[in-house]
């Protein structure tokens, strides 16, 4: 799915888990998440220290869309 | 002749021991037989014993890498099998990726392995080189003929017979070219191909060329104040009551929900319809899996211009690569059409 909007343009960046799985679907910008059920939170936290932790994994991934990019790179923390 | 020992490694469902509830189970051990490993083992030649069984949850292996590596690796030490076999994982893909990786791990200690996926599971494409893997069917009820076909390649490499192509043996193409010898030259085989094209019939390239489907990156977003993002995610994602009847796998379709004046996405209007990972956290709290909250925050700040008023969403699990692919071409088209600049695609 990654690729197939990356080929009309847009700049896509893929938040995953598995990010082995991302880079041989071919995503270009990836950013690794926290866990399979549950990539952009983690239910050990109370509601505000995880609101914290989403949002700077969407930081994370909005920095990946705005630093170019020639290969498949992994954005680690 | 010499007994073999044969090592079979399992995921929680396949390994008896629980559902998704069971996926973080990390790695350990049995000295027996279990699951598939029944089968496998009325399957084998006679000299051929499966002497232990490794079980790791899918979502564990996934997420712990190099701890539940780590832990194969000992066990694979402790066991010494002469051959491992992985799965089948038919087209699970984190079980698909364990498998492959428990090939690597047993490649690396000079130990031949067999494993069985759907040529889309992404442990294919990912660990093809380092383990047999037997075409299988996309679901499990394939075992009935992916088993005899990794017990008979099984025996083989067990008893160092000899291994035949791909087509032969009925694994994956694992891009190893071997030299043999054959009756006809090069030029006399090409005319009988061409020959047999030209009249339609079947015929098997000797050389496929391989296909590298790869994307340019897209130019960075120079001003993400003015830059509107849109949310797509395979995480199966939908408002209450699945009202387009996601399917839970094999997704036939996606959808797109409004997040117009939405702050957060709360259990109380959304929920997840995927069915393969552990669904209570993202039901808890949706925005787990679809960061709307965090993009509204930072809507408001003026991190960026805009959050496209709606989120796209299907279930990446066992779905076709041909339907996520016909998905997401339809998505970007009205992405394009819609002035979208950027998209955050989350997967679980």
């Amino acid at each position: 799915m990654v690729k197939e909007i990356e080929r009309m343009g847009i700049a896509v960046v893929h938040v995953c888990t598995v990010t082995p799985i991302s880079l041989t679907v071919g995503a270009n910008r990836i950013v690794p998440a926290v866990a399979i059920p549950h990539p952009l939170g983690n239910p050990k936290l109370n509601a505000q220290e995880e609101f914290s932790l989403r949002k700077k994994l969407v930081e994370q991934a909005l920095e990946a869309l705005a630093t170019p990019v020639s290969e498949q790179t992994v954005f680690e923390s | 002749m010499e007994t073999k020992r044969i090592v079979l490694y399992l995921n929680q469902f396949f390994g008896q021991i629980g559902g998704e509830d069971k996926a973080d189970t990390p790695p350990h051990s049995v000295e027996k037989a279990v699951g598939p490993g029944m089968g496998l083992s009325a399957l084998l030649p006679k000299n051929c014993t499966i002497v232990g069984t490794i079980i790791c949850g899918d979502g564990y292996f996934n997420e712990n890498l190099e701890e539940a590596s780590a832990a194969v690796r000992q066990m694979l030490e402790e066991f010494a099998p002469d051959v491992v076999i992985a799965g089948p994982a038919f087209n699970a893909g984190r079980y698909g990726m364990a498998c492959g990786m428990v090939g690597k791990i047993a490649h690396e200690m000079g130990i031949p392995a067999v494993s069985g996926m759907y040529p889309e599971n992404p442990g294919v494409e990912t660990y093809r080189q380092y383990l047999y893997i037997i075409e299988t069917g996309n679901s499990a009820a394939s075992m009935r003929t992916a088993l005899p076909a990794m017990a008979k390649l099984a025996g083989k490499l067990a008893n160092n017979e000899p291994v035949g192509s791909a087509a032969e043996e009925g694994y994956l193409s694992r891009g190893i070219r071997r030299n043999v010898f054959v009756e006809k030259r090069g030029s006399e085989r090409a005319i009988e191909m061409l020959l047999k094209k030209l009249k339609g019939e079947p015929f098997e390239t000797e050389y496929p060329i391989p296909h590298f489907d790869r994307v340019e990156p897209a130019e960075a977003i120079t001003d993400l104040s003015k830059a509107v993002i849109a949310l797509v995610t395979s995480g199966g994602i939908v408002p209450k009551g699945n009202p387009d009847r996601i399917e839970a796998s094999s997704a036939s379709r996606y959808g797109k929900y409004s997040i117009e004046g939405i702050d957060s996405l709360t259990s109380d209007s959304f929920e997840t319809a995927h069915g393969g990972y552990d669904p209570v956290y993202a039901n808890d709290v949706p925005d787990r899996v679809v960061p709307v909250d965090a993009l509204r925050h930072l809507e408001k700040q003026g991190r960026i211009g805009k959050l496209f008023p709606y989120f796209y969403s299907t279930v990446g699990n066992g779905t076709s690569v041909a339907n996520a692919k016909k998905y997401a071409a339809e998505i970007a088209q009205e992405l394009v059409n819609e002035g979208v600049h950027a998209v955050i695609l989350t997967s679980t």
